[in-house]
Order: C-alpha cells, then sequence, then structure tokens
C-alpha cells in the first residue's frame, strides 16, 4: 500500500489517521460520559478525567497533522456511481466532523484551564491556559463541551452509517478503500509504476 | 404656639433624632473589598479546603443603646463560588452542589440580634441557600468601629456559623468528614 493518497485510494497514512481519531473521540466520548458520573471516593474520580484530558490534547494534534497531511495530498475522488448529492453531503459531514473534534477539544481545555491551571498530558508535559478568568467559564465551557461531544459522536454515527450503506447497498469501494482493501486501477498503478 | 408646646416639639425632634442616631445603618463595603464570605470543608478529614463567594451585597444595622434594633441582611451571588480550582467550582455550582441556575441567590435576613458584653454576641436568622431556608445562629465579634481617613464611619465584624450541607439538601457524598461546613463572615461596613 502507498502512504501517499492517490485519486481512487487512500494512503496508509490517511488510514492510519482516520481510524486512529475515530478509536480516539469514541473512547474519549465514553470515557468522559462514564467519569463525570464517578462518586468522590471512586479510585478512577482523579485518573479518568486526566486520561480524558491527555488524551484529548492528542487527539488535537493527530488532527492537525491529519489536517496538513489532508491538504499536502488531497483525497481520492468520489467511488464511481455515487451520486452527486451524496459527494456534497458527505463533504460537509466531513467539514463539521473535523470542526466538531477541534470544537470538543477547544472547548474541554477552556474548562480545565478556565482558572488559569494548565493540562497535563500524562507526566510528559503541561499546556498552559490561554483564555481563563471569564465569568463562570468552566460551566459555560462545559455546557458547550456536552452538547458539541453529543452533537459530533451523532455526526459520526451518520458517517459510519453512510459508510455501511456504500458497503452494503450500493456495493461500492467507499469504505473498503478505508480500510486499505481496495486495489489502485489497473490503467492507475500502469501510470504510476 | 405655648412655651410649653414648643418644649414638647424640641424634645420630641430631638429624641426623633437620638434615636435615629442610635440605629446606624451600614452597606457591606464591597466595591472597596473589605467583606468576606469564606467557609471552609475539611477533605476526606486530613486538611481543610477554603472557599469563598466573591459577589454578595448587604447592609446592617447596628443599635448599640437598643440591640434588638440591629438587624443584618445579605445576598450571596452563589455563582460566585471560588475555591480556586476550575473543575471543583464547576462541580460546585452543578446539581450536586449549589445548583446555582436554580438558585442563583443565597440570602441571609436576621430574626434577632443579641449583645454579650465584651463585644461579642449572636445573630439569629434565617439562611436560604439551595432554595431552602433554615434558622441559623451566627457567633458574632466586634472586630472595631470608627472614623475612617476618608470621612466616612466604619464598623466591621466577623461572624462564625457551621452548616450541615443535608440541610440544605446537598447530599453529594463527600465522606463523614465533609459533611458540615464552616462559614465566616468578615464585614466592614460604611456608614450611610
Amino acid at each position: 500500500m502507498k502512504l501517499r493518497n492517490t485519486p481512487s485510494t487512500y494512503g496508509a497514512v490517511h488510514i492510519v489517521l482516520h481510524w486512529l481519531v475515530a478509536a480516539s473521540v469514541i473512547g474519549l466520548f465514553a470515557l468522559g460520559v462514564w467519569m463525570v458520573e464517578l462518586g468522590y471516593y471512586d479510585p478512577w474520580y482523579n485518573r479518568a478525567p486526566a486520561l480524558h484530558k491527555a488524551f484529548g490534547i492528542v487527539l488535537a494534534a493527530v488532527m492537525l497533522v491529519r489536517l496538513l497531511w489532508r491538504w499536502g495530498n488531497g483525497v481520492p475522488e468520489a467511488e464511481p456511481g455515487v451520486r452527486r448529492w451524496e459527494t456534497r453531503a458527505a463533504h460537509w459531514v466531513h467539514v463539521v466532523l473535523y470542526l466538531g473534534v477541534f470544537a470538543s477539544v477547544i472547548s474541554g481545555y477552556l474548562i480545565a484551564t478556565a482558572k488559569g491551571a494548565p493540562v497535563a498530558v500524562f507526566d510528559l508535559f503541561s499546556v498552559p491556559a490561554t483564555l481563563h478568568g471569564l465569568p463562570r467559564q468552566a460551566n459555560v465551557a462545559g455546557e458547550f463541551h456536552t452538547y458539541i461531544a453529543y452533537g459530533l459522536i451523532g455526526l459520526a454515527g451518520l458517517h459510519a452509517l453512510a459508510a455501511l450503506k456504500h458497503h452494503l447497498i450500493d456495493r461500492d469501494a467507499t469504505l473498503l478503500r478505508m480500510l486499505g482493501l481496495k486495489r489502485p486501477p489497473r490503467t492507475e498503478q500502469r501510470r504510476e509504476a | 404656639m405655648t412655651f410649653r408646646a414648643i418644649c414638647v416639639a424640641v424634645l420630641l425632634a430631638v429624641t426623633t433624632f437620638a434615636s435615629a442616631q442610635a440605629a446606624e445603618i451600614y452597606a457591606i463595603d464591597t466595591q472597596g473589598q473589605h467583606a468576606f464570605v469564606e467557609f471552609r470543608i475539611k477533605h476526606l478529614g486530613y486538611s481543610w479546603i477554603y472557599g469563598r463567594f466573591n459577589d454578595f451585597s448587604g447592609e446592617f444595622v447596628v443599635d448599640r443603646e437598643n440591640p434588638a434594633n440591629s438587624r443584618v441582611e445579605v445576598e450571596i451571588d452563589t455563582a460566585s463560588v471560588d475555591t480556586n480550582h476550575a473543575e471543583r467550582d464547576k462541580h460546585l455550582r452543578g446539581k450536586d452542589f449549589l445548583n446555582v441556575d436554580a438558585h442563583p441567590k443565597a440570602r441571609f435576613v436576621s430574626t434577632s440580634v443579641e449583645r454579650g458584653g465584651d463585644g461579642t454576641g449572636v445573630i439569629k436568622g434565617d439562611l436560604t441557600l439551595n432554595g431552602v431556608t433554615k434558622p441559623i445562629e451566627i457567633a458574632v465579634e466586634e472586630i472595631g468601629h470608627g472614623p475612617d481617613p476618608w470621612g466616612g464611619y466604619r464598623a466591621g465584624f466577623l461572624g462564625k456559623t457551621t452548616l450541615k450541607l443535608a440541610d440544605f439538601d446537598i447530599d453529594y457524598d463527600l465522606g463523614p468528614a465533609s459533611r458540615t461546613v464552616e462559614l465566616t463572615l468578615s464585614i466592614e461596613g460604611v456608614r450611610r
């Protein structure tokens, strides 16, 4: 498999980044929903939010790499047979998904840093506060964080359903190529060789 | 008007004035930040956590001749809770504790003031917190009073009380050592 994207297939880097982000978003969502209900004496009461914050910062870094890779590489064109409105809808869903990931990380960061404290990323380094001290900042950012997270996970679900629809109903390679299972067509292979 | 009537009128005016003078109204000096609503609660039973409410207002009346005329009223913005920890303050504002969306104000209104001899006293009154109103007692100590260097007149008190969180429908389990919170009101007022 190639590292870079081609006009009809995703390269290994894009595929790895896609699934890394997918796993992180789902994992962070589940962790977040679980941790806010923990009792004060739960062994995870402090550890779960610390992990949630650290992985959130890592996710933002991975998303930045992904965005740069995408801009530097381009993405494959839609599979043959995909209708124009589908391509357009997919494009906008992708845009909102990207924005949603950044918005959820930023709103989460604004909760943790609302009083000027930095966000520790494991024991490696910490991200300093920037915007802080606004009235009730942690609560306002918290409400945004909650709604954005639920919206993001809903949209990711739609995105996954659409991929399954391509695979099961349209029987095209839209999903397979994100799994690296679609071979580039011969003409393209010859051209690239 | 007879001389006698004039005497009565003057006497009346003087006594009214005197009694008005005896009851002095003070505005709590939040503008100059000379007043504090502080609290502390045990953490796991191993140490004290200190916090405060940054935004509040109120006034008090001091009547030295007739202490029963004295009174105090304080209104606190519960959302201004500050323990110097963003996520803890967020938690304190939420449903587990202060419920500030539903109950943005806490209020204390005195119902009686008793003065002891040595500058101490007890103020009884109703505290409304988290939407629950309960009678409480505040032990008070007068710190001092007198003119300030800028043409005003000030008086300051220190009040302390202990609240059971469950009395105000706050039942989040912080552990057995943390079911009560100590409240300290350090109040300076400027005479109106």
